[in-house]
């Protein structure tokens, strides 16, 4: 019994060590640097944050813009990913521009989405959606391309027309997979967020995260890091969830 | 702090058979022009759209005059001193990232007990965007090139160091047993059976890493004003000068496709032995 309380305990030993040592190191050896700052000063800029409202709202900024950037990923992601993979022909005459295009860093966008949109949340949007286009298409043209070869035939059989084939066919079965999909493209979508915002975009998590440091206030620095990191977690461990709940419904995705 | 490895690459190569009645060689000549008859067509509707004026010179100049200030930059040296100190950031910092993982990566992964003891720390900063810590690193060091540099190192190792963690988690118990009647020492284990074991999901995370280090590199340069393409593309943005915003960005999607493309052909190479 303790033994099992005492192994649920192990993975909390470090953090809770190394932040000790930190907060002894920030009270003490450090206590002189506009750098760095003790945890406990980091909790109590924390909870000012959070009761003033400013928590909140950059959050719901850099969520809202990952969640809409990749929705419109998801969406022309899926439709050009179905066609692509039901098309052996288009895949070969798009080969070599999905080569052109993917390649380029989602954050080399970020100078022309400021001159085009200025700064807000269509420009986070488009840098988003265009970040987590290429992995939602081409996870979309794998999972088309490893349906039933036997769905097709009973597809030919009863006469369906090209979109009846695509609605009621192929979406329901590549669906496990593009749960799949969507996992990786929230990670995707979260990370380069929160990079627009590190790189100009003045709102949400990653503005508030510079704007704290740039005023000298590593306590609030140190206090966005954190919940950054928590967020990030919490959405990720939340899309892991149901992507396997998804699974286990629908025939769990290999 | 980044996505789980997906070889997306190995996704992407449409690799179908041949329709019958051509020879394989021939279609795939065909397909290479189609496809290339494609991007030809994408450029050319750039083209028209910004010579018909239908989107605003501003943010889209004329594919020629992207095109001069590309060679322009590239001979009178610029842009390619530029993109050189882009590439070197990204290079270094990718190689010292590759390095420190996988030697971290098996000091955790070689011991059952420091694997229960890390791992959940490790799992919290997995998601943890690399640019975010930035803004820490300033407050550290200042605006210098070391501090970008340490970003991208440290944003880019944590793919490979939990990559290397997983495959030395991952190996055969039968293999360990056969070390041990062997008698070999921990190191030879690591080296011997370990590494060998761990090395395809070591390149998978040192392939993610490579995508992290170009990205972390280009926002460096934008927000600590180091000589780059990042600076570049922002000061060319900023002055509103769209065809060296553009002859930029094309630079950086070229960095971005040589390196993956090498480091595929790295790791074609390297595991040979996977296959039969």
């Amino acid at each position: 019994m303790t033994e099992r309380i005492f192994n649920r305990l192990r993975g909390w030993w470090f953090p809770v060590l190394a932040l000790a040592g930190f907060e002894w190191y920030a009270r003490g050896i450090g206590s002189s640097s506009d750098a760095i700052a003790p945890p406990s000063a980091a909790v109590r800029a924390f909870v000012i944050a959070a009761s003033d409202g400013s928590l909140l709202s950059a959050t719901a900024f850099t969520l809202g813009a990952a969640g809409l950037g990749l929705l419109l990923a998801a969406l022309l992601g899926i439709a050009s990913g179905i066609v692509l993979g039901l098309s052996a022909r288009a895949a070969r005459m798009a080969f070599f521009s999905v080569e052109a295009f993917r390649p380029i860093p989602s954050v080399a966008l970020i100078p022309l989405a400021m001159l085009v949109f200025g700064f807000g949340l269509r420009m986070e949007i488009s840098i988003v959606a265009f970040a987590a286009f290429w992995p939602m298409m081409i996870l979309t043209q794998a999972a088309v391309r490893q349906v039933e070869p036997r769905l097709f035939e009973v597809s030919q059989v009863l006469g369906l027309n090209p979109a009846q084939r695509a609605f009621k066919i192929i979406l329901p079965a590549i669906v496990p997979r593009l749960f799949v999909a969507l996992r990786l493209g929230v990670a995707v979508a979260l990370v380069v967020a929160v990079t627009a915002e590190v790189a100009g975009n003045p709102s949400g998590m990653g503005y508030a995260m510079m704007i704290a440091q740039q005023s000298l206030n590593p306590a609030l620095m140190l206090a966005w890091l954190f919940w950054i990191g928590v967020t990030g977690y919490a959405v990720n461990a939340g899309a892991l969830k149901i992507e396997r709940w998804v699974g286990r419904r629908m025939g769990a995705a290999a | 702090m980044s996505v789980p490895p997906v070889a997306l690459d190995r996704l992407a190569r449409p690799d179908e058979p041949a329709p019958p009645g051509r020879s394989r060689r021939v279609s795939g000549v065909l397909g290479w022009a189609g496809s290339l008859a494609v991007f030809v067509g994408i450029i050319g509707l750039w083209w028209l759209a910004s010579h018909a004026g239908w989107v605003s010179r501003v943010f889209l100049p004329t594919p020629e005059a992207t095109f001069i200030s590309l060679q322009g930059g590239l001979r009178h040296g610029e842009l390619l001193a530029f993109a050189g100190a882009t590439f070197g950031r990204m290079m270094l910092g990718w190689l010292l990232a590759s390095l420190a993982g996988v030697a971290l990566g098996a000091l955790i992964g070689i011991s059952a007990t420091m694997r229960a003891y890390l791992r959940p720390t490790l799992e919290f900063m997995r998601p943890l965007p690399a640019s975010a810590l930035l803004p820490l690193a300033i407050s550290m060091f200042g605006l210098s090139p070391t501090m970008v540099l340490s970003v991208v190192a440290f944003g880019a190792m944590w793919p490979v160091l939990l990559a290397t963690v997983h495959g030395f988690a991952a190996i055969e118990k039968g293999l360990a047993e056969v070390a041990r009647c062997l008698q070999l020492s921990r190191a030879a284990f690591v080296w011997k059976v370990g590494l060998p074991n761990a090395l395809p999901d070591i390149l998978a995370g040192m392939r993610l890493s490579l995508t992290v280090s170009l990205i972390v590199s280009v926002v460096g340069e934008m927000i600590a004003s180091q000589p780059g393409l990042g600076q570049a593309i922002l000061l060319a943005a900023r002055s509103f000068r769209a065809n060296e915003l553009f002859a930029g960005i094309a630079l950086l999607g070229l960095i971005g496709f040589a390196s993956n493309a090498l480091l595929a052909g790295l790791e074609k190479r390297i595991l040979k032995w996977q296959r039969p």
